[in-house]
């Protein structure tokens, strides 16, 4: 705490060096947002000001909403997001309970399946699933954005470890109340495991958001893009060179994420340390 | 009951604990096998297979698939450009990272607000920064490249010229990838007890660097460690921006292990020969992820 030196200097420097190292950092959004207020001729005038000199525009933004179904495309990105975090929520926090508190046969073998697929990226085994959704005649539908996410082994990785740390007598109160398992699980383990849940819904949510491969494999149009898809389909459709409306999209569709993770930073950051071993 | 006492377990344990841990399990264990376990294995086998979707049937050929891969000049150049972009980006993103945890830890003032400007884009989404990328690297209209004209200087097409591509999309990776190596070594880190610098201090160990030479790096070996390899499997994975700004272009120079992946599979429908490249994808993966376990077993603690 009473540290004796006290030199300003290093300090000044400290920031001075972060400070420009920040702005380097946030060149991207700085830019982006300035051209989306920018009108297409200021744009192609290749101006380092980074404010309009005609005061602003939101012409871009206006020609966004008319011409992409932005609205389809984030209400999509929802569905997608809490379809994939309600299966994965329902499906793991069970195994991840009786592989930590219950015992019965083939438990230890099951964790070992568990570990197993931890080491699989999703991106193997997308072939034979589209290939099976195709066969179904579930391209273009909510079922194959969301199926393939529905079962996480990380969920069930992390909830095991969370659960192991939970005290018995938890438990052994709730069987004495005659609860059965199922409501132990629902009712006195997820209440008891919000931080590792929360952690995790962070994770799901920020990865299928933000997840390209996938519905570039099984979405093709605009009904059923999501967010990722819907700047992919913006970009080589129609707004070739029109870097006004592009930015104004890319705006809009960054912004929940970066909205949500400014308001709640500390969360973000804590679901990202506790999940990033997943990566 | 006294089953129950026999195993020496508190009383009021159901009878089938079994039974309800299997019923737990079921819905996990279901979908792992149908939506990983059974697609995996149909995955690795795939690529043993001449299979193109829509043939009407697929022949068991071997090694046909990796025959044709070693002859790939395509597939050639999508490794090595692979290698490339992992052997800039994991390096640079990594002390980098762990340059800018010690600046942010170093005191107090302004901590807060960094972290939030360095986590920034590990949640924005990668197709549309990608798109900013675009405009900022534009070899026309671009601010960077406006800039350097002020300076005299004419700036390259970053991302249309063959020589500057992969250096732009590593250069984009990095950004991306800093703030995701940021939090891991905050977090190990602030897991670093103070009372081993003051101790060193105390000790004599006067200079920053000694201390952390001395103290830190030994200390954080483990989470450098894992950022190591999760930076380089992250990195493997690189798919969004090439597949937004370059699709692997000008003539295959941005051309990436999991793109030419996708375009075999999905554009031209070869799903035998795309899946050969998914397995050589997964033997990488699986070797970095050895190899991390082998040398945690070995050295990294207290090194």
């Amino acid at each position: 705490m009473a540290e004796p030196r006290a030199n300003p200097w290093p300090c000044a420097l400290r920031l001075a060096f972060l400070a420009l190292l920040g702005l380097l950092f946030l060149m991207p959004y700085i830019w982006m947002i300035s051209a989306s207020l920018k009108p297409l001729d200021e744009i192609f005038r290749a101006s380092l000001n980074l404010l309009p000199e005609t005061g602003g525009t939101l012409r871009n933004y206006a020609r966004v909403f008319e011409n992409v179904p932005v609205l389809t495309y984030l209400w999509n990105g929802v569905v997608v997001c809490a379809g994939i975090l309600f299966f994965q929520l329902l499906f793991a926090v069970p195994a991840g309970y009786a592989l930590a508190k219950l015992h019965f046969p083939g438990r230890d073998w099951l964790f070992g399946l568990v570990m197993l697929g931890l080491l699989v990226p999703y991106h193997v085994p997308a072939l034979p699933l589209y290939v099976g959704f195709s066969w179904l005649g579930l391209l273009n539908t909510y079922t194959a954005l969301i199926t393939p996410s529905i079962i996480s082994v990380f969920a069930i990785f992390l909830f095991r470890q969370f659960f192991k740390a939970l005290p018995d007598e938890l438990i052994h109160a709730a069987r004495i109340d005659g609860m059965n398992e199922l409501s132990i699980v629902w009712r006195v383990i997820l209440p008891n495991a919000l931080p590792a849940a929360t952690a995790f819904a962070i994770f799901s949510v920020v990865a299928h958001w933000n997840d390209l491969f996938w519905p570039l494999i099984v979405v093709t149009g605009a009904e059923r893009a999501t967010p990722a898809l819907g700047v992919l389909t913006f970009r080589s459709e129609e707004a070739g060179d029109d870097f006004g409306a592009l930015m104004a999209a890319s705006v809009i569709m960054t912004a929940p994420l970066v909205l949500a993770f400014l308001f709640a930073q500390r969360r973000f950051v804590e679901g990202i340390a506790t999940t990033g071993l997943k990566g | 009951m006294s089953e129950a006492v026999a195993r020496a377990r508190p009383t009021f344990v159901p009878r089938g604990e079994g039974w309800a841990g299997w019923m737990l399990c079921l819905p996990a264990v279901l979908s792992y096998l149908l939506l990983l376990l059974l697609p995996t294995l149909a995955a690795v086998l795939l690529a043993f297979t001449d299979y193109e979707l829509g043939a009407p049937g697929l022949a068991w050929i071997g090694l046909g698939n990796f025959q044709e891969l070693l002859d790939d000049r395509g597939f050639r150049i999508s490794l090595r450009n692979t290698l490339i972009y992992v052997g800039i980006v994991a390096p640079v993103s990594i002390a980098g990272a762990l340059a800018l945890a010690l600046l942010i830890e170093a005191a107090t003032r302004g901590r807060a607000l960094f972290r939030a400007v360095f986590f920034l884009p590990m949640v924005s989404l990668p197709v549309a920064m990608a798109t900013a990328w675009q405009y900022l690297l534009h070899p026309t209209i671009g601010p960077l490249n406006a800039a350097l004209a002020q300076l005299g200087i004419a700036g390259p097409a970053w991302l249309t010229s063959s020589d500057t591509v992969l250096l732009s999309l590593a250069f984009i990776g990095i950004w991306e990838a800093i703030g995701f190596n940021l939090v891991l070594f905050l977090a190990g880190l602030t897991a670093i007890p103070r009372e081993l610098h003051q101790a060193a201090e105390v000790d004599g160990v006067k200079s920053a660097w000694e201390r952390f030479r001395l103290v830190t790096w030994p200390l954080l070996g483990p989470t450098t460690l894992f950022v190591v390899t999760i930076t380089m499997i992250r990195s493997v994975r690189v798919f969004d921006s090439v597949a937004v700004l370059t699709q692997g272009g000008p003539n295959r120079a941005s051309e990436v292990l999991l793109y030419t992946m996708y375009t075999e599979g999905f554009t031209f429908f070869r799903l035998g020969y795309s899946a050969a490249i998914t397995l050589v994808f997964l033997i990488i993966v699986l070797g970095l992820m050895l190899l991390q376990t082998r040398v945690l077993d070995k050295r990294v603690h207290y090194g």
